[in-house]
């Protein structure tokens, strides 16, 4: 009886719902059959080459051979525990962060935020206490991913913060500087930031010095998304009442001083969810550094498709990055969400 | 450790008893690192440019371009000159945005309201789109669109046909052309309906503010716009007849000519342009519609409005309101997003100019900063009118 009122108050309460309701059902019932078979019921999910699919489904059978590819580019097969050491660590830190208390989280903290990076460098990289070294255009895939979008986040924190305080000072050189170049990054596309780095950075360093392409794509994807950083953080700036600059002045602290004591702690926590929107919109960009010959998962995929042997998988490959990017992004914005209620009630 | 916190008492105490030294020395130290930096990498710029052989300078823009643009429109060919080719670029760029922002916008607003309907199912559907859509990067659409479904369009001589008049192939989409007879006539007519109604509704309102009656404007418009329009078709003898696209067998290679041909590239973009971008748009008409206080609807109704007047008169001029800032930011994304038509070898001003252009001559500096410049004006053009818009509309409170 319960769920006979429920329909009738959800899906079928005046005509035009009732038309909606149906149309809606039929769209599933031409679309979702189809899909699934395709998907599940007709693809080959296990062989060793393209001769092993059926035909009528999905052959996921590509996906399997090429996983190792997809995840970790061309990285060499025999190096790639450094790779999983690296992201055990991560990620086991993260884990532990939930479960310890304060004085342990703050030593975790720094080991992540200052110590971790040069770690994950040094194993990723090599050439140092006998690691094997390994050439950063053979890094690809999810891993590159991943890398790329941590590391220009880390970058781009503290360049944001800078700028935001930069835009709201009282000196207008200062002002007028972070002004023009937050306006500057955020008037422009990516790719052309991309191709600025790809193309101008060359002529303008000294003749003879080769910047790496995957450190001048950082460069570029950090000027880029500072410039948005500091425009979220300028919020949470000016969500703090002018109370607690003047209560940080009467104590006779500094301009410094009061911000860092007392500002930026305040306002930090106020922008973690916008923080959080912005790195989703970085790991959402990061497949165009494919435009500057850098493989990362997209690439990886794109490339696998035009490989002789494997030719008209295109869909396949497609599908599977699609749900990949789907599940980082749809858990972080969750995440997000889940955030800004809790400081919602909290204030 | 004694002597240095003696010694930054003293710098802060001389800081303090000369405040303007706090104000001057950190502006002239960012001016000093600036020009530092400016003029190293000049340097270095000028010496790397000078080594390659390359001139510095816009001259450029005046020589022949040499390459052919496979979709412009306007007319060119390679004799014409670099300048010339960015027109052509910015023009595509312009067009492909011109169509998502359209798209965009009512798919944006249709998914929107439904997001926000009583009925579960379809709500739920909306919510579906929206994180699907929104999640998956814009580049993957455009590479799944492109390549994973126009690319397996059948060849030319097997195309899909629709309709008997659409024809679909890997080489684009044919639609027929129209063809107009005395065009000028549905113009002119065009031009008359809309400043009789223009006067109509200026004397209805007049009449509505001195005595109160309200004339039914839409309908009365409608029957004007219509009215006259027929009448100039009539008399002026305006016709429309339409050229199909015929295929045609040139040297064993078969093409359609005739009609008007969509390229797949200008097809893969624009589609995934307006899906991604929707769903940004639907989240704000939501956010625009929810933002209304319920206090309003109530307020009018209780003064005797209809439900269609509550619509019409309260809650659309609220809810735009609020929603058109944040959609205006997302037309600036779409058309950012635009230059992502380099990735599937779309002529937007990034393939054409950035791409083709800059790979002939070398310039690097003066095309990647002519490129931003364009994106930039774009950008800053358009949020200067969103603060004129903004404070045209704040609302005033009394």
């Amino acid at each position: 009886m319960n769920l006979v009122n429920w329909t009738r108050k959800n899906l079928f309460s005046n005509w035009h719902d009732t038309l909606l309701t149906f149309i809606i059902l039929f769209l599933f019932y031409i679309s979702i059959p189809p899909l699934l078979s395709w998907m599940f019921f007709d693809a080959t999910f296990f062989g060793t080459s393209k001769k092993d699919c059926s035909g009528t489904g999905a052959c996921w059978v590509f996906i399997q051979v090429w996983l190792k590819r997809f995840t970790y580019g061309m990285y060499p097969n025999d190096q790639i525990w450094r790779i999983d050491l690296a992201f055990i660590i991560f990620f086991f830190v993260i884990g532990a962060y939930f479960f310890v208390n304060t004085k342990i989280k703050k030593i975790l903290f720094i080991f992540l935020t200052i110590i971790f990076p040069f770690l994950a460098i040094f194993l990723f990289h090599g050439g140092l206490f006998g690691l094997e070294e390994v050439e950063t255009r053979v890094w690809g895939g999810l891993f590159l991913t991943l890398f790329i979008s941590v590391f220009s986040i880390i970058f781009c924190f503290p360049i944001g913060v800078l700028l935001a305080m930069g835009r709201r000072s009282k000196l207008p050189v200062i002002r007028y500087f972070s002004i023009g170049f937050i306006e500057l990054w955020r008037g422009v596309p990516l790719i052309t930031v991309l191709f600025m780095a790809a193309v101008m950075f060359p002529v303008f360093l000294p003749s003879g010095t080769n910047l790496d392409k995957l450190v001048r794509v950082i460069i570029a994807i950090t000027l880029f998304e500072s410039a948005y950083i500091a425009e979220v953080i300028r919020g949470g700036l000016q969500a703090i009442p002018k109370g607690q600059y003047d209560a940080a002045n009467s104590l006779g602290m500094g301009y410094w001083k009061s911000h860092i004591l007392i500002i930026l702690p305040q306002a930090l926590k106020i922008v973690i969810p916008g923080v959080a929107n912005t790195f989703i919109a970085l790991f959402k960009d990061t497949p165009l550094i494919l435009v500057v010959g850098l493989m990362e998962l997209l690439g990886m995929v794109n490339m696998a498709k035009t490989n002789p042997a494997w030719l008209g998988l295109a869909t396949e490959g497609y599908v599977f990055a699609a749900i990949v990017y789907f599940i980082f992004c749809f858990a972080m914005s969750r995440y997000s969400l889940r955030l800004e209620k809790q400081l919602k009630t909290s204030n | 450790m004694k002597i240095l916190s003696k010694t930054l008492n003293k710098i802060n105490i001389f800081l303090e008893n000369n405040p303007k030294i706090t104000i001057y020395f950190p502006q002239f130290l960012i001016i000093l690192v600036l020009t530092i930096i400016i003029s190293y990498f000049s340097l270095n710029a000028s010496t790397n440019m000078a080594a390659r052989g390359i001139e510095t300078g816009f001259a450029f823009l005046k020589n022949k371009a040499s390459f052919d643009i496979q979709f412009s429109l306007i007319e060119f060919d390679s004799n014409d000159s670099y300048a010339r080719a960015y027109l052509v670029g910015l023009l595509n760029t312009l067009l492909v945005s011109g169509i998502g922002i359209f798209f965009a916008t009512v798919i944006g607003f249709f998914v929107g309201i439904i997001r926000l309907s009583t009925n579960i199912l379809a709500s739920k559907v909306a919510e579906a789109y929206i994180e699907i859509f929104r999640n998956i990067p814009l580049l993957l659409q455009i590479f799944f669109w492109y390549f994973a479904v126009l690319r397996l369009l059948p060849s030319s001589e097997n195309s899909l046909i629709l309709f008997d008049f659409v024809f679909a192939n890997i080489k684009g989409i044919y639609v027929p052309r129209f063809v107009w007879t005395n065009f000028n006539f549905l113009t002119y007519g065009l031009v008359v309906s809309i400043l009789a109604i223009y006067i109509f509704r200026f004397y209805s309102k007049k009449k509505q503010d001195l005595t109160g009656v309200q004339v039914p404007t839409f309908t009365t418009s409608l029957i004007i716009f219509v009215v006259i329009n027929l009448l100039f078709i009539i008399i002026g003898n305006v016709g429309l007849s339409l050229t199909y696209p015929v295929l045609e067998t040139n040297r064993g290679i078969h093409n359609y000519s005739g009609g008007v041909s969509v390229i797949p590239e200008l097809i893969a973009l624009a589609f995934s342009l307006s899906l991604y971008t929707s769903t940004f748009i639907a989240e704000c008409v939501r956010a625009g519609i929810l933002g209304i206080d319920k206090g309003q609807k109530e307020a009018a109704a209780s003064i005797g409005l209809s439900k269609s007047q509550i619509l019409k008169l309260i809650v659309i001029p609220q809810a735009l309101r609020i929603i058109i800032p944040p959609v205006t930011n997302q037309y600036l994304n779409l058309t950012k997003n635009s230059s992502l038509a380099a990735a599937i070898a779309y002529p937007d001003i990034v393939l054409v100019f950035a791409g083709t252009a800059l790979m002939q001559t070398g310039k690097a500096i003066e095309i990647v900063s002519i490129t931003m410049l364009t994106y930039l004006t774009l950008s800053i053009s358009i949020s200067l009118f969103m603060n004129w818009y903004n404070k045209k509309n704040s609302l005033t409170e009394r």
